[in-house]
């Protein structure tokens, strides 16, 4: 009979085989190292061409906007709101008009929206301090802001 | 053929540096020109927060969460706003509830993550204040990300461009990379179980775009540019201007560059 | 119904207080608690068992055998934990397809291969003898249940029947050989898992080159522990059917009760000296942390001081190390008193594992806010019952049922 002491090392050497030929099987062949460092670069090349598509860009950015609404543009022209993007309020315009309903997207009219702003938390030395600001708690509870503000222009509504 | 080209070309440059080091000692050199000098891509990424700027409006982070459909009701957000506010006798109180996805609308540090009971207490009297402000922050695309070197499958890497992303299809959820990320910007994706991070809007940079966030913006805290182009604005800014990074003890060298940033800050 | 996506990985059993970033949770439980508790005990187990091949330790002869099955039946239940620890354990197999080796977990899967190899090779070589003597004891029975059981032991032999003295020799030597090589792939194996936490730059607690030898040395403790609590039980379980077969008096019954106080106080001398060696360690890396009082010693001075204070100082140190100890080398030892021993140094490694692993999390990244660990008993979601209370429990009691299952095949309690 032959040395039957190796006999263990032949079933490790099968096994490791296998798990060779499942990793050749299994792993994509655009696997490997994409620069010079294993630490840093070490990984599926198509990942990077994924997530340049991914996701869908959902804020389009308000120049998009106006080539619509141009008199929602016009009126934030010398308004101090012209900062602040349509999205920020009216939410992400993505598939909008496209769908067949314009009128879904979401225009936040809450308090909530205008305090982030214009709620007056007495930081003197923050910039937030440069903004005209309110106490919530005190400053007509329980209205909302688009009743005497024109969240456009930011001026007063002249039938409030 | 090109690549052992592209070698020598690089070498010569790094020779070039190297034997002007004796004039150029006089100079001081910024990572960005020296990795500008060096590098042969393009493109890398590199971002600007200026905290003077920021009013605590949350915008960013809505943005970002709808932008990048993370659960928008779920407490993990990869952009998020702090709040400091140190008072007279030197006691920092700091939050951010929700990640500032709602801004900062009341003066109360918030109750959730700031339990009063301890010395801390969730009412500031306004005389007491000494100051406030806002931090924005995000991931930091670090130049040697800790995240990237403990992920043990190659889920995780840097782009050429700088940005460090996660393949979604190959990640194990084991979560050492949230445990070995020093600013806390790691996560879990409630809906693909997989670690998740910023990732610059990866989507809208690599079209042109700016990120979600720095769109967002009503105030220019938030800007994003290429660190390669001498002429962009975050290059310049970061050249000109006295600017910081977070925790570099970690060796991390993050690419998101602070203006104004207090010691208090953490 | 909560809406599953707005439930954030570990918000459910994370209680925070302070400032802490908003991504912060306790992201690792429970069952990155029993990891190294389980590979620890893997390692000891197994360290034990090469004391005998290896060195030639007389005094650990019964032992030996027993800790050398007891290590293979702990074996799958090292991995158990981080597989249910995993977002994704279907793709846990991706360490050894493309491992990332500048990460300390991506070697997991080789040192665990390489060390089951090492293992099972040397059982083989322990039991090739009595699979051969089996098989040809068991042939030309009828019964199904022999037949079977004749199939699996000539599978078993590989094809090797050669029992001649000379080739027994060879099975000997082959022992030897393979538990030398081993104890290094054990230490390594636990080692590594002190590296897994001690090489995390981010977390203050874990940072410590110290970390991967206090591992060593506190998972040899529980290795051995475990493995003298097992022993102590199958004995006293043979001493109550001495007992009931032949009565108090009986001669047989001083026997198993001699023996099993000789192994006892033997295995206990290395227990004490590993003891010694992890404690030492242990109050080295606390005094060096507050002597040189870094940024970080602030919170963690809070976190070991104040906020897991009890778990540390009371239930770990004094509950799981001191009082043991005494028990221990106090003159006059009895099973009873060693069996309480046990127990509580048991709990003591688990407690330290718990106090690194959750401890590590207690406090923010931010350094200005706590976390609490809120564990997850009742579980009522898959996740709450992988990283809870039942979790843990599954892969505590898995050994046992291996070894139960093992002993079917591999008689360690008996003479071979």
């Amino acid at each position: 009979m032959k040395n039957h002491v190796l006999r263990p090392l032949w079933v490790a050497i099968a096994f490791v085989a296998l798990i060779l030929l499942a990793r050749y099987v299994m792993v994509p062949r655009d696997f490997g190292v994409q620069g010079d460092s294993f630490t840093f670069n070490f990984h599926r090349a198509g990942n990077v061409d994924e997530w340049k598509n991914m996701p869908a860009v959902a804020y389009l950015g308000g120049e998009t906007c106006v080539e619509c609404h141009d008199e929602q543009g016009a009126a934030l022209e010398d308004s101090p709101h012209v900062i602040i993007q349509c999205e920020n309020c009216h939410g992400p315009g993505r598939d909008h008009p496209e769908t067949e309903n314009p009128a879904t997207m979401t225009i936040d009219r809450s308090r909530g929206l205008c305090l982030r702003c214009h709620a007056d938390l007495g930081y003197e030395n923050s910039s937030r301090a440069d903004l005209p600001g309110i106490n919530p708690e005190e400053h007509n509870i329980d209205t909302q802001c688009v009743q005497c503000h024109n969240p456009h222009t930011a001026e007063f509504k002249e039938d409030a | 053929m090109s690549c052992s080209r592209r070698t020598l070309l690089k070498n010569t440059v790094k020779g070039a540096i190297v034997a002007s080091l004796p004039i150029s000692a006089f100079r001081l050199l910024s990572p960005a020109e020296l990795k500008a000098a060096i590098g042969d891509e393009k493109v890398r990424w590199g971002f600007v927060v200026d905290t003077t700027k920021c009013v605590g409006c949350g915008f960013c982070v809505k943005a970002c969460k709808k932008e990048n459909e993370i659960p928008y009701d779920a407490p993990i957000t990869r952009t998020w706003v702090e709040r400091y506010v140190v008072t007279r006798d030197e006691k920092v109180h700091a939050d951010s509830p929700m990640g500032a996805r709602d801004g900062f609308t009341s003066a109360r540090i918030d109750e959730e993550t700031m339990e009063s009971g301890g010395e801390h207490t969730a009412e500031i009297e306004p005389a007491e204040i000494a100051k406030a402000f806002f931090v924005p922050k995000l991931c930091n695309q670090c130049e040697k990300p800790a995240c990237v070197q403990v992920c043990p499958v190659g889920a995780t890497y840097q782009t050429a461009d700088g940005v460090v992303l996660i393949d979604r299809t190959w990640c194990i959820g084991c979560g050492y990379c949230v445990m070995a990320c020093p600013y806390g910007v790691r996560f879990f994706h409630p809906k693909y179980k997989v670690a998740d991070k910023c990732n610059f809007c990866y989507h809208r940079i690599s079209k042109g775009l700016k990120t979600a966030c720095v769109q967002a913006c009503p105030f220019g805290a938030r800007q994003i540019g290429n660190l390669r182009d001498p002429d962009d604005p975050v290059t310049q800014t970061i050249m000109n201007e006295r600017v910081s990074v977070l925790k570099d003890e970690y060796g991390t060298k993050p690419q998101v560059f602070y203006l104004g940033l207090d010691y208090t800050v953490k | 119904m909560v809406d599953p996506l707005t439930i954030a990985h570990g918000a459910e059993w994370t209680v925070k207080h302070g400032f802490v970033y908003p991504n912060e949770f306790i992201y690792w439980g429970l069952t990155i608690v029993m990891y190294p508790y389980m590979t620890g005990l893997v390692a000891g187990a197994f360290v034990l068992s090469s004391l005998y091949h290896v060195f030639g330790q007389k005094d650990l002869k019964d032992i030996a055998k027993f800790a050398l099955v007891f290590s293979l039946a702990l074996l799958p239940v090292a991995m158990m934990p981080l597989m249910l620890h995993l977002q994704q354990p279907l793709r846990g197999i991706e360490v050894m397809f493309t491992p990332h080796f500048t990460s300390a977990i991506a070697a997991f899967g080789m040192v665990f291969t390489t060390y089951s190899i090492i293992v099972l090779s040397e059982i083989w070589f322990v039991y090739r003898q009595y699979f051969v003597e089996q098989t040809r004891a068991l042939k030309g029975s009828t019964d199904t249940g022999d037949q079977i059981k004749r199939v699996i032991y000539n599978v078993l032999t590989l094809g090797a029947y050669d029992i001649s003295e000379e080739a027994v020799a060879k099975d000997h030597k082959a022992v030897t050989i393979l538990a030398g090589i081993g104890i290094p792939v054990a230490c390594f194996l636990h080692g590594y898992a002190g590296f897994i936490f001690g090489s995390v730059k981010a977390n203050a607690l874990w940072m410590s080159p110290l970390m991967p030898v206090i591992f060593i040395m506190s998972a040899v403790v529980s290795g051995i522990a475990l493995c003298m609590l097992t022993y102590i039980i199958i004995m006293e379980w043979k001493k109550f059917r001495a007992v009931l077969r032949k009565g108090l008096g009986d001669e047989s019954v001083t026997v198993i009760a001699g023996v099993e106080m000789d192994v006892m106080k033997k295995t206990s001398r290395y227990l004490i000296g590993f003891l010694i060696a992890a404690i030492t360690l242990e109050l080295l890396d606390i005094i060096f942390r507050g002597y040189t009082s870094m940024k970080s010693w602030d919170i963690l001075r809070e976190v070991m001081f104040e906020e897991d204070f009890t778990k540390i100082f009371i239930l770990q140190y004094g509950l799981g190390n001191v009082l043991p100890f005494i028990l221990l080398m106090l003159p006059k030892m009895t099973i009873r008193r060693l069996f309480v021993a046990l127990c509580l140094i048991l709990f003591g490694v688990f407690m330290m594992r718990w106090n690194v692993v959750i401890g590590g999390q207690a406090f923010s990244l931010s350094f200005s806010g706590f976390m609490n660990y809120d564990l997850p008993i009742i579980p009522h979601n898959l996740e709450t019952y992988r990283e809870g209370l039942f979790g843990a429990l599954t892969v505590a009691a898995t050994p046992f049922i291996i070894f139960w299952l093992i002993n079917k095949i591999v008689p360690s309690m008996k003479e071979v």
